[in-house]
């Protein structure tokens, strides 16, 4: 599918320190340059991962990229492992945007707003899949980041066969189960966002 | 050749192995960690012989590749940049020396995601006098470390190379080159430039003085910098390493009217930089850190055509560059995302569930509650964290805590507590507890020893299995030297075995020790 159109996929993964997000940056990324395609991504590492929030900007185009970091306003795709993660990057999204989100959140601060009014604010956004990432996780075995990054796939421009590639190449040295559990749950991911 | 997936600082790790480094010799520091920890990893470095080693500090590590380059080998040090302060000495001594093939790699943190400053290392390296490289992307970050060597040996001067935390911690795909083979093993051309005595010195120092002009014309000549040419004339843009990305990012659909300068490479480059002047009606600096560029162009009184930049704010002066600003900056149009919902809380960075540092906190608040006019000085790693917790009273730069702890508790603080992790007491603390010792200064030193430098990763302490032997090995008194567990079990114990030190007058050492959580797991995982 790529260089038939213009491809151009600017995606913030967002999450808390430690749930895996970023790992599925570098999935995507992998990917990515094996279609060829021009990628960016940055991340944060430091004090910052530390149980706090954390986001990394991909980038990914047929085109060359110029900056490391996305501005706001324009991501198509805002990916996260938490419910209020998602909206702390919404002024990232672009207006034809779309976020991807677990629907359980992770409670480590004692202020946590209540989620009858997070979902309220996740409503209000025009194109917004939510699934219940956890327990989807729980089903196959496998992380919940592995779920997202199959629920984003509809929205990212990569064949689902490329990913599977991906996690091949990346995880095929820890041994066939975790290859299979990852594999098991991007595809539960990706059912349950079609 | 091969392509490959590579964080900035990767690239730079990558590119010291295929340009025949010999010795990379390192202290962590977000966001240059990466670097030093990608060679120590790295099959191909250890099929070559490469030394890649983590240091006591900034300071040892570049004097290690002093040495390096004295046997005639490519050497590299890396840190954050800050660590260029600790280090500061071997760095200005080597640019008067003149050592060949070693490049000092500095990542700067704009915007301060994991640091206590911004300083801006061109700075530094203008004040020693010595080229910089200052690459905009992961490509160039891997292609000038091999230029960098090139120029190092062909001029005879170290070279500074900064990075800033969005291009160390970005990937993308990076083109290697053919790999070089590691320089033989020779003695100093000039076997008296080592020994800087002032005879020397002058005679070097007046020899780097000579050298500017070659630096300059290589800014000039090499092609990292360039000049594009607009049509629009009625301004002309300078951009500094990856600030060039950000006005890019500004035009990615049509052609960017105004001529640029884009700098990667300092000396700057001043007949590209004139011509740029004589032809533009007035100028605007992009620069990712501080106005180091823009200081160099407007000059002390400021006169001539309008300059602007971030002294005069047309970018704000703090905070790491974006596209955002440079739109604005060029009053051009921005297409606003939502704002952030006020349900929306913060979520800062915080202990992991478990951490021993936690239960070390809770004993020691217990205690300092009973004192009104306690101070803890606290250090910098993952326990500064601990200010979340209103356990630290302060944080400064690595070791501090036990100099102000016994400067404050000498003019009349009491209880005077100093909290500090066991990697950054073998970075700095040492000497201080040393000045304590010396002064039979009136402080309770608290070493937090989680067997590992946890904050940037995992990576060894200095000081490990050593910490109570260096106490006993600087004056401390054994018998006021105290061995506790950090579990929530042992609370009271703690608290009973800190408040006798605090009763103490002297100088007192407490040692919690328990692994850290983080490194427990990675090692239970290796197990299985």
């Amino acid at each position: 599918m790529i260089g038939d159109f213009k491809m151009k996929k600017d995606i913030i993964l967002c999450g808390v320190g430690g749930d895996g997000i970023v790992s599925v940056a570098k999935i995507i990324s992998d990917a990515a340059l094996n279609e060829n395609l021009y990628l960016k991504q940055s991340e944060i590492h430091g004090m910052s991962q530390r149980g706090g929030s954390v986001f990394s900007h991909l980038r990914l185009s047929d085109k060359p990229i110029f900056a490391d970091v996305i501005p706001e306003g324009y991501a198509d795709i805002i990916l996260s492992s938490e419910p209020m993660e998602a909206l702390r990057y919404l002024p990232f999204l672009c207006s034809t945007g779309c976020v991807i989100t677990n629907s359980e959140p992770f409670v480590n601060i004692t202020n946590y707003p209540p989620m009858e009014k997070v979902n309220a604010e996740l409503a209000k956004i025009k194109n917004c899949v939510k699934i219940n990432a956890n327990e989807i996780a729980k089903q196959v075995n496998a992380r919940s980041n592995m779920v997202l990054l199959g629920a984003a796939v509809p929205y990212l421009g990569i064949n689902i066969t490329k990913l599977e590639d991906a996690i091949h190449h990346i995880f095929d040295r820890k041994g066939d189960a975790v290859v299979k559990a990852n594999l098991d749950a991007i595809h539960a991911g990706f059912n349950a966002s079609k | 050749m091969q392509k490959l997936l590579l964080l900035g600082d990767e690239a730079i790790a990558q590119a010291f192995i295929d340009a025949g480094g010999s010795a990379i010799n390192s202290y962590p520091g977000t966001p240059s960690t990466q670097i030093t920890e990608y060679v120590i990893k790295s099959k191909e470095a250890k099929e070559k012989g490469i030394i890649a080693n983590w240091c006591a500090n900034e300071k040892t590590a570049l004097e290690a590749s002093i040495g390096v380059a004295y046997a005639g080998k490519r050497a590299m040090t890396c840190m954050k940049h800050v660590g260029l302060n600790v280090c500061g000495d071997p760095f200005m001594n080597a640019a008067i020396i003149g050592t060949k093939g070693v490049i000092i790699v500095v990542a700067d943190d704009p915007s301060m995601f994991s640091s206590q400053d911004e300083q801006d290392s061109r700075y530094y390296g203008h004040w020693a006098m010595i080229p910089m490289l200052e690459p905009s992307n992961q490509q160039e970050a891997y292609d000038m470390v091999f230029y960098g060597y090139e120029l190092s040996e062909k001029l005879g001067t170290p070279v500074l190379y900064r990075i800033p935390t969005r291009l160390a911690h970005s990937r993308a795909g990076v083109t290697r080159k053919e790999s070089r083979a590691q320089n033989p093993l020779t003695n100093p051309e000039d076997a008296k430039s080592f020994v800087l005595l002032p005879a020397n010195a002058k005679r070097l120092y007046r020899n780097l003085i000579d050298k500017q002009p070659a630096f300059t014309k290589a800014s000039e000549e090499s092609g990292f910098n360039q000049y594009f040419a607009g049509t629009d004339k009625t301004l002309g843009i300078i951009t500094s390493g990856i600030a060039y990305n950000y006005l890019m990012e500004n035009f990615t659909d049509t052609t960017c009217p105004y001529p640029i300068v884009k700098i990667t490479q300092y000396p700057l480059p001043y007949n590209m930089l004139s011509k740029l002047y004589d032809e533009c009606g007035a100028l605007l600096v992009l620069e990712d850190g501080q106005p180091f560029i823009e200081e160099h162009i407007k000059g002390f009184l400021g006169k001539g055509k309008k300059v602007m930049g971030r002294l005069d704010e047309t970018i704000r002066r703090d905070g790491e560059m974006n596209a955002e600003k440079i739109a604005k900056a060029l009053k051009k149009d921005m297409q606003p995302g939502m704002p952030v919902p006020d349900v929306v809380t913060n979520r800062p960075p915080a202990l992991c569930q478990g951490c021993p540092h936690i239960d070390s906190y809770n004993a020691l608040n217990a205690v300092m509650a009973k004192y009104e006019h306690g101070k803890v000085f606290g250090d910098i790693g993952c326990y500064t964290l601990g200010f979340n917790m209103k356990a630290i009273d302060t944080t400064v730069c690595m070791g501090a805590s036990i100099t102000m702890a016994k400067g404050a508790s000498e003019v009349g603080i009491f209880p005077s507590v100093a909290v500090i992790g066991d990697g950054t007491f073998g970075h700095s603390g040492m000497t201080g507890l040393l000045d304590c010792v010396n002064e039979k200064a009136n402080v309770v030193v608290v070493i937090l020893d989680n067997d590992i430098t946890a904050m940037t990763g995992g990576q060894p302490s200095s000081a490990h299995n050593k910490i109570r032997r260096i106490c006993e090995g600087l004056g401390v008194a054994p018998e006021h030297i105290r061995d506790i567990i950090p579990l929530p079990k042992n609370h009271d114990e703690n608290v009973k075995i800190i408040e006798e030190e605090v009763a103490y007058n002297g100088v007192s050492v407490i040692i919690p020790h328990r692994t850290c959580l983080v490194e427990l797991k990675k090692h239970l995982g290796e197990k299985k």
